[in-house]
């Protein structure tokens, strides 16, 4: 008897008029574009995927004994809510000796979760609603939908291949209006690969200023920058008050999976995006911390030889794109080569698709990124070079197939 | 010495097989000049030769490896030298090093049975003159050589596609 009645109970509740929970905002926001790509990457082997946006280096040892430790020792709580003093101080010793820019570990620094939450925080630590954001386009794939989520507005602002991927003072000026707020740069940039010198720094640094713009400034692939050493948007002359610095460990010390990054700013900005820390995140991982402690203090030397390593992979992988009739400038930045698919007649979604099926290379087709990658398909040359040479090979048959 | 020839060896060090325009491609060098410097380098001994690693315990399932701990009473005006020299000649002699501690030389030695490493040790290298003390250790198991790990691990994998 009491069965039957629960029974009812929930044909009942089911019958209940629902309510669509899901929000405005969350729906605005589009699903991944390649969700499909993962699928057939799924279903097939020998697949050699060029479409990872992380080092195929495993976190160098002496950096995750370090967390071990710091396990063993049972420094497993909340740290303060900006991070580690010691790891910003080591940060802050980092940033002056390798950027030149200060920034003081006490009151502007924050340990973050990711840079991912480091460009969320500092998004919505300034973003009102209406606020225009120029996003340079093409660009990673978070800033948009944060942005939005913060009730902004992106803007998209094209950096062309004709300007070797550079951000120009001409495009910028075209878009900004008076609602534009921020400008989010990121260089190294992904997916082209492309830098900002400290000429061109300089040559937008004027229009940042004319137009009272505050700068989020995402550096994670500062690093790995091959030609010259790479130039902080904050070192350059006007900029460092009215840029937010955001980077990681993630990419040039092999980190992906710990998961930490840091914000730096003046003071304001900091206590601001601190706020939004503490209540969304509290602090981030305290063993991901002692790692990170570890790999700055002493992971300079690792890092180098992975550096090293990719710039040799980069010659070797653009090289062999060029050779094929693939055309791609010379990305001096980051681990993607950004080639143009044009000269096979396809659109970057249909060189992507055919590619994976056909030769059994995956890779992320350009428009992913922003309409400004369209007619490219982005390579992450961070795996084997054995895999780089099979994957050029296997390209080369696919093409000569298209045209046979 | 400069950056290029470091990274060619290095290169090199990881697969000498490399074809040379692979090399002159990631140098960002002309083919020739790759064959100039992997020329001079062996002239000047730093390249010693090329060669496989191999895990020999996988091929030669009784195969034995010993390090032998000698202490040596150094000789006027050589010191260890003419003594290392010597022991250095045997074949089955992998590696000879001096170093700190508690003996003087350091060998590995590879032998197909413990009585050939027990005859090698007892009859060739313990009866030389200047050898005052010997000390026999049977490896086990190896676990890395040079920079190669020999033992099987799973390494993490990655997501096919990220941003």
């Amino acid at each position: 008897m009491l069965s039957v009645k629960t029974e009812n109970a929930c044909h009942s509740h089911s019958e209940r008029k629902k309510r669509d929970f899901i929000s405005e905002r969350a729906k605005i926001i589009p699903p991944s574009g390649i969700r499909r790509f993962f699928d057939l990457a799924g279903q097939m082997e020998d697949v050699i995927s060029l479409g990872v946006g992380e080092p195929d280096y495993a976190t160098p040892w002496h950096v995750c004994d370090a967390a071990i430790t710091a396990i063993e020792q049972g420094k497993t709580h909340y740290t303060s809510n900006c991070g580690l003093d010691s790891l910003r101080q080591e940060l802050s010793r980092f940033l002056m000796e390798r950027y030149r820019i200060g920034y003081n570990p006490a009151s502007e620094m924050i340990i973050t979760t990711g840079v991912s939450e480091s460009l969320d925080i500092a998004i919505r630590a300034v973003i009102n609603p209406g606020d225009e954001a120029l996003v340079v386009d093409p660009i990673y794939v978070s800033y948009c939908p944060c942005i939005t989520l913060a009730g902004g507005v992106p803007v998209p602002v094209p950096c062309t291949e004709k300007n070797h991927y550079h951000l120009t003072a001409d495009d910028l000026m075209e878009k900004i209006t008076p609602r534009s707020k921020v400008l989010v740069l990121n260089f190294p940039n992904n997916p082209t690969g492309g830098v900002m010198r400290q000429d061109d720094l300089k040559a937008i640094a004027d229009v940042v200023i004319d137009h009272d713009l505050l700068i989020l400034s995402d550096e994670v692939y500062a690093e790995l920058t091959y030609e010259g050493r790479h130039c902080a948007t904050a070192s350059v002359d006007g900029l460092w008050d009215r840029t937010v610095t955001l980077s990681g460990f993630s990419k040039a010390f092999a980190m992906t999976g710990w998961r930490l990054g840091y914000l730096c700013a003046p003071h304001e900005i900091t206590a601001a995006a601190l706020k939004i820390h503490q209540y969304v995140m509290l602090s981030s991982p305290t063993m991901s911390q002692y790692a990170a402690l570890e790999a700055i203090r002493h992971g300079e030397d690792e890092m180098n030889g992975m550096v090293r390593e990719y710039h040799m992979r980069r010659n070797l992988f653009v090289d062999g794109l060029n050779r094929i009739g693939l055309n791609c400038h010379l990305p001096e930045g980051a681990f993607y080569a950004f080639p143009s698919v044009e000269s096979t007649g396809l659109t970057d979604y249909e060189f992507a698709e055919r590619l994976i099926t056909e030769a059994g290379v995956a890779v992320v087709p350009g428009s992913v990124f922003g309409t400004g990658g369209a007619g490219h398909v982005r390579c992450a040359y961070a795996v084997s070079r054995q895999d780089l040479t099979e994957s050029i090979r296997r390209m080369d048959e696919f093409i000569t197939s298209l045209h046979a | 010495m400069d950056d290029i020839d470091r990274s060619l060896l290095s290169l090199l060090e990881e697969d000498c097989t490399t074809p040379f325009h692979e090399l002159a491609v990631m140098l960002g060098c002309s083919e020739e000049e790759v064959e100039r410097r992997k020329t001079q380098l062996e002239e000047e001994g730093i390249i010693r030769r090329y060669s496989a690693v191999i895990n020999w315990e996988q091929v030669d399932k009784g195969a034995v490896y010993a390090i032998i701990e000698l202490k040596v009473a150094p000789e006027r005006d050589w010191g260890y030298d003419k003594i290392a020299g010597r022991i250095a000649r045997f074949s089955n002699v992998r590696n000879l090093r001096l170093r700190t501690g508690t003996h003087d030389l350091q060998l590995l030695v590879t032998g197909k049975s413990m009585q050939e490493i027990a005859r090698f040790v007892s009859e060739q290298i313990a009866p030389m003159e200047r050898i005052r003390e010997t000390a026999t250790h049977i490896i086990m198991k190896t676990y890395k050589e040079n920079g190669v790990l020999y033992v099987e691990r799973e390494d993490g994998k990655r997501l096919p596609f990220s941003f």
